[in-house]
């Protein structure tokens, strides 16, 4: 900006300026009013109860209630067991393909990229019916399974409540493995290949390169997959109403199925329900929190 | 690299590769085959897919879903690319502190998760209904609205737009065009490519949305494909065969999209992290 000119209140600049504002003001408006103000709308939900549209003030009860609550302390349970295991198999898997993919001299490379980013094209509902039949008892996997002499009965993917926790770590890790790995690869093509050059000429092994190279140069990408993966695996719906619909038993509930149950499957507790979902959003705040704790991200 | 590890690499990359395939596969075989073909674990094409989709069109109105479907991907990712690309353009090009406080502000929505939204949307559009029942609860409207625009897709724009030349714009204005007439003659031409991978991102994931129109959704006429797969695959005697057609048809527009337009997708997705 060029300085000192004696402008009027509205002189260009003031028009520039407002010219900005007009730009931005239709999505901070829609961002407003369908993200800020139901978030508010929800906070102030969770501290009522009642049935419908039926709702009165009361107090923290919805929240104590939280503790007493044994199908959201399972809920909760599951959620973070998927959490647990499945957000770093994932992290480690797609790093590792991405590694593999990322040697030059590899032939066939744009083959296994398409197929390995593949199962994102699919909607997360029509990938959960779809498994949902793989694993069946009767299903192609026990078949293969046991023509492979691996197991010997079928196993019970869906109705127990072991397996059908596995099935649902397996079915998140299938869809969105590709999805991690693309980021990890464009990641990677971005290291400037001399420093990998310079550490075999001093002699580092492929596994020291791996950790003192790889991975700190891919510390904001892996710390932004997890982040997301994270936020995305506490929101788990589609798969769960999908491929086991919770069962058995509640074995494999996730928090938002039981958000969802609390407002339209049972009796329509909009308070309860947004409690519970604000425990989520507790959730996120402390794991992202957590998660640049962790990652360090001082560097940045 | 030595021997051993180039065939462990691609045994270990074509492993990964069928497991990602398999499912798709078998889905499209499944699709040509009896019910009881696909639960005896048959794996190669049968002769069935026209008997199949004609016992699909028969017994749900799966054209009516896809219908659907396509008013409702096709309409948010108009309008999405349009407020998202207008936002990005300004925060970027009328770049000012306050800005970027709103800016960081409107980020903070990617925190916030679907569920702790769902009650007071549903309750907001209920209230909608009263009023102006033509975007109220059950409408395709009502599907689009929400989730039309995303802090997301601003960021994205916003990125892409620190790579457009701006002496463009100086230029532009010395032949008298206005403002909006320079984002809409001379910044929406030269960002084809950003434009085309936010499309791809929006479309697919308004096609393949299920929580919201879900929730919002009532009668079986606005019934959207994920719906209609959803409730297929719930059903007690399911017929593979002509579910396994269903989700190929669902599958096939992200499919083609993702095809055709494969460079800008991997472009769009990793824009959004650089």
């Amino acid at each position: 900006m060029k300085a000192a000119q004696p402008q009027s209140k509205f002189g260009p600049r003031f028009k520039a300026g407002l010219t900005g504002w007009l730009f931005i003001a239709i999505a901070v408006l829609m961002i407003c009013a369908f993200y800020f103000y139901p978030m508010i709308q929800a906070l102030i939900l969770s501290f009522q109860t009642g049935t419908g549209s039926n709702l009165k003030f009361n107090g923290i009860d919805n929240y104590a209630r939280l503790f007493t609550d044994d199908m959201f302390l399972t809920a909760v349970k599951n959620t973070f067991i998927y959490l647990i295991f499945q957000v770093p198999l994932m992290v480690v898997l797609a790093l590792f393909i991405s590694v593999l993919l990322n040697n030059p001299r590899l032939r066939f490379k744009g083959f296994f990229r398409t197929a390995i980013f593949l199962p994102c094209i699919t909607s997360l509902v029509a990938y959960s019916v779809v498994f949902k039949y793989l694993f069946s008892s009767d299903g192609l996997v026990n078949a293969l399974l046991l023509k492979l002499h691996l197991i010997g009965a079928p196993i019970e993917w869906i109705a127990d409540p072991f397996w059908a926790k596995v099935t649902i770590i397996i079915a998140i890790t299938w869809r969105w493995t590709g999805y991690n790995m693309i980021f990890y690869l464009s990641g990677l093509q971005n290291i400037d290949n001399s420093i990998y050059e310079a550490a075999r000429i001093d002699g580092a092994s492929a596994i020291r390169q791996f950790f003192s190279i790889t991975i700190p140069m891919l510390k904001p990408i892996i710390l932004f997959t997890s982040i997301t993966s994270t936020i995305g695996t506490l929101q788990l719906f589609d798969e769960v109403v999908n491929i086991t619909k919770g069962g058995p038993g509640n074995a494999t509930t996730s928090i938002s199925q039981y958000i969802y149950n609390l407002s339209f499957k049972y009796s329509a507790d909009f308070g309860y329900a947004a409690t519970v979902s604000y425990s989520i959003v507790i959730m996120i705040i402390i794991l992202a929190f957590i998660q640049f704790r962790v990652a360090g991200d001082r560097n940045e | 690299m030595n021997k051993s590890k180039t065939f462990f690499t691609y045994i270990f990359l074509s492993i990964a590769a069928f497991i990602s395939i398999f499912p798709f596969f078998w889905m499209i075989v499944s699709s040509t085959n009896l019910s009881v073909d696909v639960t005896k674990g048959k794996l190669l094409p049968g002769s069935h897919l026209i008997e199949n989709f004609q016992k699909l069109t028969s017994s749900v109105d799966i054209m009516g879903a896809l219908g659907n479907s396509a008013k409702i991907s096709i309409s948010t990712t108009i309008l999405a690319l349009l407020i998202a690309s207008l936002a990005g353009y300004g925060f970027e090009v009328y770049r000012s502190k306050a800005k970027d406080i709103v800016f960081n502000i409107l980020l903070l929505s990617m925190m916030i998760p679907f569920a702790a939204m769902m009650v007071p949307l549903y309750r907001m559009f209920g209230k909608i209904s009263n009023v102006v029942p033509t975007i109220g609860i059950d409408t395709l409207a009502s599907v689009v609205i929400p989730t039309v625009t995303t802090a997301f897709l601003i960021f994205f724009f916003r990125q892409s737009t620190k790579m457009f030349p701006k002496d463009l714009l100086e230029a532009g204005r010395m032949d008298g065009l206005t403002e909006l007439g320079l984002f809409f003659r001379v910044y929406m031409p030269t960002m084809k490519t950003s434009y085309a991978a936010a499309a791809i991102i929006t479309f697919m994931s308004s096609w393949n949305n299920y929580l919201w129109p879900l929730v919002v959704l009532q009668s079986p006429e606005n019934q959207t494909i994920p719906l209609l797969i959803s409730n297929l695959g719930s059903s007690y005697a399911p017929d593979y065969g002509v579910i396994m057609i269903a989700i190929v048809f669902s599958t096939l527009p992200t499919a083609i999209v993702f095809f055709v337009m494969q460079k800008h997708f991997v472009a769009g997705m990793v824009g959004s992290v650089k």
